[in-house]
Formats: structure tokens, sequence, C-alpha cells
């Protein structure tokens, strides 16, 4: 029965998670349209804590909601876009951020990809180097039982 | 009775594979003919049994047996007859069971197609093949048995996810695992290989159509579900870097790479150890696919079995498969010298500099993906990698590749010139800068992303028109243009397919409009040139949810265009709202509508988005497919494939 129950849970958890009803209510929108599109910008690169993988702008989830309403009063009492971000950063961590920042570890997450296309284009231009300067291949040799089928393609 | 007869046929098929591991090796490493020649009954044996154990499930599900403890969880008798036959993958047990139908699919299509096949390696191939399938096997099972019945039926299920219950949805599985699964051929072909010790020319035309197979469903799965997302979600989101779309992802950028270096070895005789080593990535990233979605370990928005032992028995299926090919590739790997000479810039090159750019990217998405429980594990923060990231990450690559494509498609073999392969690219790329000029001066203040995406997609799309022009000779005719050979055509499509689908994305993520407001009935509103009037909200019942459904008139300069009717509905029985966007699909634009909630002053909300271009971002995906099909079509896969019968006196000269 616990396997029962687990699946009513999850699907229960799935029900308060991720309702799929799109975000930003019309008693949200700021008067200021500038205003609005930074605060709609800063939404889509914070994390909603509670829900799977989405962003504060596209979840309906009751705390995204506040976490919208928090960016918009920040920015409202006139904060920059960095400062609002690190207001939010500093009251639930980093978790909340959507594009990681460049620091300490993570600059290994960052550094991955140029690093791996360096090496992956070093190789590659060694492999074509040697390609190039290879000598044509002599005509590859036959083993006997090649031999012996070709003599018994021939013979047909 | 009928779910004892497939817990049955299953078990059978499991010992048929067994033994179908067992006797063609020894068979082929001892060359006895009739142990190697046992591998093909077996094959299309396990097919069959499994089958029939899938048949026998979905027959519980169709007649709504709520003895079974999987069809109680997973139905509903209320349920259209679609979902109750989609249902029968839409849980972990029962796509499983599908996932391992394909692997003995493949596999009996490898028997039966194989017949040009030299006999060892057929064994060899299929021994393989059949050892995946017997891992998988023992984790159905003995971890995911969907036969299991319940003492005490309860009168009715519970219903699956109302998320699943659409028609986009419906196959998005069985396409997407026939290209995992598909991919598995690449690896047996791969292991096989190496176990042989040899790879040359006709191995790469071997492996290519199955290479090729995996790809366009894979493509195919990709864009349905990137579809689904788009009209079922409700904003209109079509990619989302969630880490289970990630896993769909890596394996379409690993076999798109896979597909271009089988054409060197087979044309060339070179790149052969990567395109081993891509084999075994390619699947082996299928098989990180599967454990991210069933281990609960990532969280995301689709994972369904949240279950721990099985996460580990498939990372133990990992680890033994692409493990076990690496170690062997490590041994064996040196016996795979090139043969084939080439100059710095040639085709060759080209497609070296394709694979490096699909590999690399495929590893950054990996590296994004994982990057979080690395972070975790090692450095203690808890931290997220989402789309902004991948954004920034991912794109470079793709933006280089699209730079480059119609220049290295044009590029000859073994020895070219770049100046004349731009020269011969002209036109292409004087249509992509004033077709980028046009939309930079009508975009005014806008970001970059627009025009940077309409010069690649214009630049790859013409690039692919003139290189399947250029092909038909110096002054070019039509007539000599349909009778060029199907790969050539294939090639065509497949690249502007990707051209269209770059456009696409960069013209719908810089130019979509959005509006968001509370609207009361027959209020008219302005969203981007369009006139909407929500006119009345209905509740209505459906077969097994409650709906309320708002009708809008969508007008234009005062001519009607369309009605739109947006839903919300709510599934009772799963306790799940979900929301039906009503979209007015067109060429140029889709008009998106969304039906919020009523307001306690009076009115709806009610969102509108204007899409441009976004049916072209499936159309491209469809293009890519078809491209992949019409190569898959060329006479060359058709011959290698019927070898076994060409006639015996040889052909008359003509």
């Amino acid at each position: 029965m616990t396997g029962l129950l687990k699946r009513f849970m999850s699907v229960l958890m799935l029900v308060l998670l991720a309702l799929p009803v799109a975000a930003v209510q019309p008693d949200e929108v700021l008067d200021d349209p500038v205003l609005e599109e930074r605060a709609r910008e800063l939404s889509k690169g914070l994390r909603c804590l509670v829900c799977r993988n989405e962003s504060i702008d596209e979840s309906n989830a009751g705390l995204a909601r506040d976490l919208r309403l928090l960016v918009r009063e920040r920015l409202v009492a006139g904060d920059s876009d960095d400062e609002v971000i690190d207001f939010v950063v500093d009251r639930y961590g980093e978790y909340v951020l959507l594009r990681p920042t460049a620091d300490g570890a993570n600059m290994l997450l960052w550094a991955a990809g140029p690093i791996m296309l360096l090496l992956a284009a070093l190789t590659g231009f060694f492999y074509l180097r040697k390609r190039a300067s290879a000598p044509a291949p002599a005509e590859a040799a036959l083993n006997e039982e090649e031999r012996q089928r070709l003599r018994e393609l021939l013979d047909e | 009775m009928t779910a004892e007869l497939g817990h049955f046929a299953l078990i059978l098929a499991f010992l048929v594979a067994v033994v179908q591991v067992v006797v063609p090796l020894i068979g082929a490493h001892r060359r006895w003919p009739g142990w190697m020649a046992m591998a093909e009954p077996a094959a299309m044996a396990q097919f069959m049994l499994t089958a029939f154990a899938f048949g026998a499930l979905m027959w519980a599900f169709v007649t709504s047996d709520f003895s079974l403890r999987l069809v109680v969880l997973n139905s509903h008798s209320a349920k259209p007859m679609l979902y109750k036959i989609s249902g029968t993958w839409g849980n972990h047990e029962g796509s499983m069971l599908l996932w391992v139908l394909i692997v003995t699919l493949f596999g009996a299509m490898a028997a039966w197609f194989g017949g040009g096949l030299p006999p060892s390696l057929k064994a060899r191939v299929l021994a393989v093949q059949s050892a995946i399938a017997v891992a998988f096997f023992a984790f159905i099972l003995f971890t995911s048995n969907p036969f299991i019945r319940l003492a005490v039926p309860p009168f009715d299920g519970q219903d699956l996810n109302p998320l699943l219950q659409d028609p986009g949805l419906a196959f998005h599985p069985p396409f997407l695992y026939l290209g995992y699964v598909g991919l598995s051929m690449a690896f047996s072909f791969a292991v096989a290989a190496l176990i042989e010790g040899r790879v040359d020319a006709a191995w790469g035309r071997w492996v290519r159509p199955w290479t090729l197979a995996a790809w366009i469903f894979l493509t195919i799965g990709i864009a349905l579900g990137s579809w689904w997302a788009y009209y079922e979600l409700g904003w209109g989101g079509f990619w989302f870097w969630d880490p289970v779309e990630n896993a769909s992802f890596m394996p379409w950028l690993l076999a798109a790479a896979l597909l271009h270096s089988a054409i060197v070895v087979e044309k060339r005789e070179a790149l052969k150890s990567w395109t081993i080593l891509l084999a075994i990535l390619a699947f082996g990233f299928s098989l990180i696919g599967t454990f991210i979605v069933r281990s609960g370990l990532l969280t995301s928005v689709h994972a369904f079995a949240n279950d721990p032992e099985r996460g580990v028995f498939i990372l133990g299926i990992l680890a033994f498969f692409t493990g076990g090919a690496l170690t062997l590739y490590a041994a064996r790997a040196q016996a795979m010298e090139a043969k084939g000479v080439f100059g710095m810039v040639s085709r060759e090159s080209a497609l070296v500099l394709n694979n490096i750019l699909l590999a690399v990217s495929c590893f950054v998405v990996f590296f994004g993906t994982m990057w979080p429980m690395v972070a975790e594990m090692f450095f203690d923060r808890k931290l997220s990698v989402g789309a902004p990231f991948f954004n920034a990450a991912f794109t470079p690559f793709m933006v280089v590749l699209g730079l480059a494509l119609p220049l290295g498609s044009v590029l000859p073999w073994k020895r070219g010139k770049v100046s004349r392969a731009a020269w011969s690219m002209r036109y292409a790329f004087g249509l992509a800068v004033a077709v980028t000029l046009l939309v930079w001066t009508m975009q005014t203040g806008r970001s970059a992303l627009g025009p940077v995406g309409v010069f690649l997609g214009v630049w790859v799309t013409s690039g692919a028109i003139v290189d399947l022009w250029s092909r038909t000779g110096r002054k070019g005719s039509l007539g000599r243009l349909f009778r060029l050979p199907r790969a050539d055509w294939g090639k065509a499509v497949a690249h502007s397919g990707l051209g269209v689908t770059i456009f696409a994305i960069a013209g719908l993520t810089a130019w979509e409009q959005e509006d968001i407001r509370v609207t009361q009935l027959g209020e008219p509103f302005e969203v981007g040139g369009f006139t909407l009037t929500l006119d009345k909200v209905e509740r209505l019942a459906g077969p097994n949810y409650f709906a309320t459904t708002g009708s809008v008139q969508l007008e234009r300069d005062g001519r009607a265009i369309a009605t739109l009717n947006p839903e919300k509905r709510d599934y009772p029985v799963a306790r799940m709202p979900t929301t039906e966007a009503a979209i007015d699909y067109r060429i140029m634009r889709d008009v998106y509508v969304v039906l919020g909630d009523e307001q306690a002053g009076g009115g709806w909300t009610v969102r509108t988005y204007i899409k441009p271009f976004a049916n072209w971002i499936w159309a491209g995906c469809l293009m890519m497919a078809l491209g992949g099909a019409l190569s898959l079509s060329d006479r060359r896969f058709r011959v290698a494939a019927g070898a076994r019968k060409a006639p015996m006196g040889g052909v008359p000269a003509e």
C-alpha cells in the first residue's frame, strides 16, 4: 500500500508544484513600462523555489508571485538590477539564480565548454595535419580468406 | 489470464535473450556457422515474445482490467480509447516494456535486413544487441514488473496524468524511444567491430542507416515534445533546458555527429576510431537519459519514477555497457588505422569541424545538466543551472556551426579551397545579407538576436539550395536536379530544415508580443494590430474532465479572422487542472490566447501572445526528419541491404 500512497503523494506534489497556468497576473504589472520590462527580464533569471525547473516569470506558484512582487517592490524603490538580484540571493541563496555566477568552483562550469573546444580543436588540428602528410596507403593487402573469396567470385 | 501469459512470454523472452548472447558469441569466436546462425531465429523469437507481452499489457489497459496494479494507477474507465492505449507507455513500467520491445525490434530488423553482413559480424551484432535486451528484461522483471496483480481490485482506476492525455504526447514517447534505442544498434555494431578488430568502408555503410533512422525518430520525438510544451503548458514556451529535455537532446547531438562521421568512414576510410567512440557515447547518453528520467536524481518537470533502487539498477546497466565498451575501445582502437589522405581544407576536415562543434556542444549541455549535482556533492553549493546558462553557453556553437555549414558542404573531398567554396556561395551570402539588412532596418532598437538568427537561417537554407543546384554540374539543369541521388536531396532538405528552425527560433524569441490583462465580457482590446473580444465564458463537461471555456473573437482591421476557445480543464479523478490554450495557427504568426481566472471585481484574466514564425520551428524539424528519410532511402543503402539478393550470374552490360 505504501507504493500507492507514494504514487498518490507524487501526483499531489505535481498538483501543488507544477500548476501549468501561466504566470504574471494583471494586478502585478507595474505602471511604468520600462520598470516592468526590467522586472520581467529579472524574473526570467530567478528560479521558482518550490517548482521543478521554472523561473518565477513562468510559474504560478504562490511563492513565485511573492518573489515577483518583491522584485517589483525593489525596482520601484529605485534599486539597480544587480541590487535586486543581490537582495534576492541574500534572502534565498544562490539556488534562486538560474544563471549561475562565475565565481569559485562555478568558473569550471563556465570554462568547461571553451576548454573542451580548445582541446577538441587541437586534437582535430593534429589529426588533420597527420592525415594531410600521411603517405598514400598501399593497396590494402587481402588476407587469405579474402583472397579465397575473390577467387571464388572471379571463377563464377 | 492474458496478463499471466504476457508475464510468462516476458520471462521466456528474457531466457531467449540470454541464450542469444552466449551462443552466437562463442560461435563467432570458434567460427561455428550453426552457432552463429542461431542468433537470427532467436532475435525473431525474442521480438515476438516481447511483442506478445506488450500486447497483453495493452489489452489490460484497453479493457480496463483493474486487477492489474499498473492499470489501476494509470487508467480510468471513462478515459478516451486513445489514452487508454497510450496509457500503456505513459508510466514507468509500461514505458520500460516499450523500451525493451524496441530493443528487440531493432535486433529482429538487423537479423531480417542484415543479409549482406559477414556471418561473424552479424552474430556479434545480434549478441551485443541481445545483451542490452537481457539487462533491461532483468530490470523489468526484478524491479518494475508491469504484470503485478492486486488481491482486491478497485472499481475504477486513478487516471493517467492529464498532461499526458494529449495526442501530441501520446506519440512523443514511442518516437523518442525508437530514437534512443535505435542508437543501441550503432552501439552493437561498434562493439561487434571492436571484437572483430576490423572497421572498413562497408562497416560505415552498414552502421549509417541505423544511426540515420534513430536520428530521424529522435528528431520527430523531440519536436513532438516541444510542440506539446508549446500548446499545452500555457505560455507558449517550446524549449526549457529541463534535465529531461537535455537527456533527449544530448543523444540527438551525438547521433547527428555520428551520422556525419560515418560518411567519412564510408567514403574515405578515416575517422574510424572516433566514429566507434561516438557510437558508444551516443548510446551511453541514451542510457544516461533513461537514468536521469527514472532516478529522480535531478529534479525535472516530467520525471516519473523517483525510486533510487531503480536508479541504481539503471546506473549499473549504464556502467556495465558504457564502461565495458570503452574498455574494449581502449584495448582495440589502435587497430583501426585510417587509410584516406586529405588536406587541411577538405570535406573531411569540414566534417571534423562539424563533429567537434556537435560533440563539444553536447558536452556543454551534459556539464550544465550535471553541474548542480556536482556542485552540491563536492563544493557544498546548492545552485541551479537554468535556461539562461544554456542559452549563453550553447548558442555560440550553433552560430559557428551555422556559419560554417554552407561552406563545408560544398568543399570537395580530399583537397579543396575555401575561396572557391566561398565564391560558389556568393548568392546565398548576398541574399542572407540583404534579408538581414532589411530586418535590421525594420526592427529598431531591439536585440541583435533577431537579425543574427535571420542571417544564419537564410544563409544555411539558401546555402543548402545552392549546394544542391551545384551538384547538377557547371551549367545546371532542372532535369538533372531531379535525377540526383536521394542522398543529395536528403542533405539539402535536412540542412535547409536546420536553417528554417534557426530562423524561427530567433524570430520567435526576438519579436514575440505579449499582453496580460483583465478583460470584461464583450469589451474589445488590441494586441499587436489584432482586436480581441471575450464574448462569453461557459462551463462544460468533457468525458473525464470539467472545462471552463471562453469564446474569443479575433479580428484584424475590422475583419473577423477566427473564434478561439481557450479552456481551463479540471480532471477530478487525477485532481489536476490543465490549461488548453487556443491558438490561431497561421504561416507567418500564431495568435495564442490563454484564459486565466475570473476576477473578484468582474471580468477574466486573459493572456494573449503574438508569436511570429512559431510553426516554422517544427516545420524545420520535420524537414530535417524528411531529409533523413530521403537519405535513408538512397540507393546505396538499399543495395547494401539487399546484397544477398543480388543475381548470381553477374549483371548484363547496358
